[in-house]
């Protein structure tokens, strides 16, 4: 039994049923492991992320430069904002909202930085789910292209303090 | 402190159990129980405030319990359950004096003082910082001293863990190998020992930073070794969990594994690779190539995974060779329906493999992998990923054990046998229901550690599908029913242990 000290010599080759089990395991792993990499090559929603840090009162400075740069109006007290095409886009996550409100035009590539100026936050796009760890002094960068058009929602989906079930973004896709 | 070398004979095993083991079983288990209580009250107002329907808690006070719940479970009464069970397996399966009593008993009360100062600081509001912790979100330092203490006394534990293997291996209380109890109890504590260590790394700088000595702390950095502990941890839990079915197994059905060398195989893969698979946290973050991510979080946790694919058909299996020698042979599984299902083990034991497997395992393999992370990382999915495994699986393992520690180790007989029966069976629908509904609204986006997913207060309106809400209610049910399973738990245990009829030292009956 296996809670008494086992024969002598255990050291004993695997029944064949073992044998079948430990192989399909083994390739089932060698499926997945294959298919992460191959994902970076042939998939079409692969974030390439480009590590970078940025402290984050320089994050706060080159974000408040774009929003006056290219502040378009405002909505709920926060600026919005219509980069150009094929521009860097700042969205600071900062306690508790996403600043600025991003218009974005279908099709076009975006070169998203996003940061925090304070704790951490999650960036969580809705309604097609997509979440990326926020980190105040590192920059996120994506390259994001908008294949549809409507209105994004962000969630903040990491704890950052009492305020952070009311923290929403928001972006248009024209 | 009474005689360090007093034991009994089980009447039953036929294991000498040293009086100064079983008092230290005793308290470590019964202090588990005790903080599974404070955690399952937290669970029970939580879970009902999340659901839309009822929101009972204020949000002050639904992220502070949140916190509480998290380190009440997950730390303080696993852990505590945890050293009991490395006690029980160096000292009362090798026949062996355990090592060092009173530095046992030290390290006890360094956990109890660990434990109950973070608790203070939590009830009071001082920290409200989740099981994370992130920096540079920042809680008292009594907090992070609470959890360093803590974290020595669980490490002395493991320490007296591989002092009583020396003296058994010294004194020859054992021939030949460890059993195979024994010896996922070691992989478990070698485990132990490099994840807390990753504590030490990350707690003793946070504490400094906390109480203004160190100026800066790198968020990224925290998350990096942080999780060497916040996972790893759990890889204890797993490895103990997994020792606990072949426990079971043996007390149930007699199972005897079917190869030794594989079960033993698979216990060294959790050794190796499961501490690079923490990674996998960071999958999201800023900080990591994706060549990295891909090597550390996911190859090597595929190895990890393998091992759990090996228990998985090696605990069944031995269950239908110890079965089908006792003459159930009839069809495929005659040896499954003749099992002992009116005995809390056995029920516990399936169901928590089944859960693990099926609802922790698959979902945690799923999100390990890089791509799909995007869509889980922080969502209520993750939460109901890790009740799977944490809850359905080495929770309920530790409970059915439970059952049997109360008469064969502390001598007592059970209160209230049919409800111990029941709820194995009632948590595990409930922990069910639960990772199901919180699998569905996190699929959907609804996130975790979150006050309010119907958003009244937000700043720019957003509502969910209305299906986050039914998911949320599903889930809100399955809490329901497994706190009811919890009640029962703590119930039948805490009546046992003290008010149980005491057994004659030669009663040689379980249950």
């Amino acid at each position: 039994m296996s809670i008494t000290s086992p024969e002598k010599y255990w050291w004993k080759p695997a029944d064949l049923q073992e044998k079948v089990w430990i192989t399909i395991a083994i390739l089932w792993c060698l499926v997945l492991s294959v298919m992460m990499p191959l994902w970076h090559i042939i998939g079409t929603q692969n974030p390439s992320l480009e590590p970078m840090k940025i402290r984050t009162d320089d994050y706060r400075a080159v974000s408040d430069a774009f929003i006056e740069k290219y502040k378009v109006g405002e909505e709920s007290g926060i600026p919005v904002v219509e980069p150009p095409a094929n521009s860097d886009v700042y969205l600071r996550a900062q306690m508790w909202n996403w600043t600025p409100i991003l218009k974005l035009k279908k099709g076009v590539n975006y070169k998203f930085h996003i940061s925090s100026t304070d704790l951490m936050h999650g960036f969580s796009l809705m309604p097609i789910v997509m979440n990326f760890q926020i980190v105040p002094g590192h920059d996120n960068i994506l390259n994001i292209t908008p294949t549809e058009a409507g209105t994004f929602h962000i969630l903040c989906n990491e704890f950052c303090g009492i305020g952070h079930h009311t923290m929403i973004g928001k972006i248009i896709v024209i | 402190m009474s005689n360090e070398l007093e034991f009994r004979t089980c009447p039953i095993t036929g294991k000498k159990v040293f009086k100064a083991t079983q008092n230290l079983i005793w308290i470590n288990a019964v202090t588990a129980v005790v903080f599974i209580l404070i955690g399952g009250i937290m669970a029970f107002l939580i879970a009902m405030t999340r659901w839309p329907a009822v929101h009972l808690l204020p949000a002050e006070m639904f992220y502070r319990f949140l916190t509480a719940h998290g380190l009440n479970m997950l730390i303080f009464w696993i852990v505590f359950f945890e050293i009991a069970g490395l006690y029980f397996g160096a000292s009362v399966l090798l026949n062996s004096r355990l090592a060092a009593p009173r530095v046992a008993w030290f390290a006890y009360i360094l956990m109890l003082v660990g434990a109950i100062l973070v608790n203070i600081m939590v009830f009071t509001g001082k920290a409200t910082v989740m099981f994370s912790s992130y920096v540079p979100l920042k809680a008292d330092p009594i907090y992070y001293l609470g959890i360093i203490l803590f974290a020595v006394g669980a490490l002395i534990g493991c320490g007296i863990f591989f002092g009583t293997l020396a003296v058994a291996k010294a004194e020859k209380t054992y021939e030949g190998s460890l059993p195979l109890v024994t010896f996922g109890l070691s992989a478990a504590a070698i485990i132990a020992v490099y994840t807390l260590a990753c504590g030490a790394i990350i707690y003793i700088p946070t504490f400094l930073w906390s109480i203004g000595i160190i100026e800066n702390l790198d968020g990224a950095m925290y998350r990096l070794i942080f999780w060497g502990l916040g996972h790893s941890s759990q890889q204890i839990n797993v490895t103990a969990m997994v020792s606990i079915w072949y426990l079971l197994g043996a007390l149930t059905v007699g199972a005897t594994p079917v190869n030794e060398k594989v079960c033993r195989t698979a216990f060294v893969l959790y050794i190796l690779f499961i501490n690079l698979a923490a990674e996998h946290h960071l999958l999201t973050d800023p900080t990591l190539s994706p060549a990295h991510k891909i090597v550390n979080t996911s190859y090597m946790m595929y190895l990890a995974v393998l091992a759990s694919m090996i228990h998985a058909l090696a605990i069944p299996m031995a269950a239908e060779v110890a079965q089908r020698k006792k003459g159930f042979t009839k069809g495929m599984f005659e040896w499954l329906s003749k099992a002992p299902w009116g005995e809390p083990g056995f029920p516990a034991m399936i169901f928590s493999l089944i859960i693990f497997g099926f609802i922790g395992g698959i979902t945690g393999v799923v999100y390990g992998t890089e791509q799909l992370s995007i869509k889980s990382h922080n969502t209520w999915a993750l939460t109901g990923h890790f009740h799977g495994t944490v809850v359905g699986g080495t929770t309920l393992a530790f409970m059915g054990l439970t059952y049997y520690v109360i008469p064969l180790i502390f001598r007592r007989e059970l209160i209230g046998k049919k409800w111990a029966t029941a709820q194995p069976y009632i948590f595990a629908i409930g922990i069910t229901l639960l990772a199901i509904g919180m699998g569905g609204a996190g699929t959907l986006g609804s996130p975790r550690r979150h006050w309010d997913v119907t958003f009244a207060d937000a700043i720019i309106p957003f509502s969910f599908d209305p299906a986050v809400i039914l998911f949320t209610t599903l889930a809100a049910i399955g809490a329901l029913i497994a706190v009811t399973g919890g009640a029962i738990y703590v119930g039948v245990s805490v009546l046992s242990v003290f008010f149980g009829r005491k057994m004659a030292p030669n009663e040689a009956k379980i249950l």
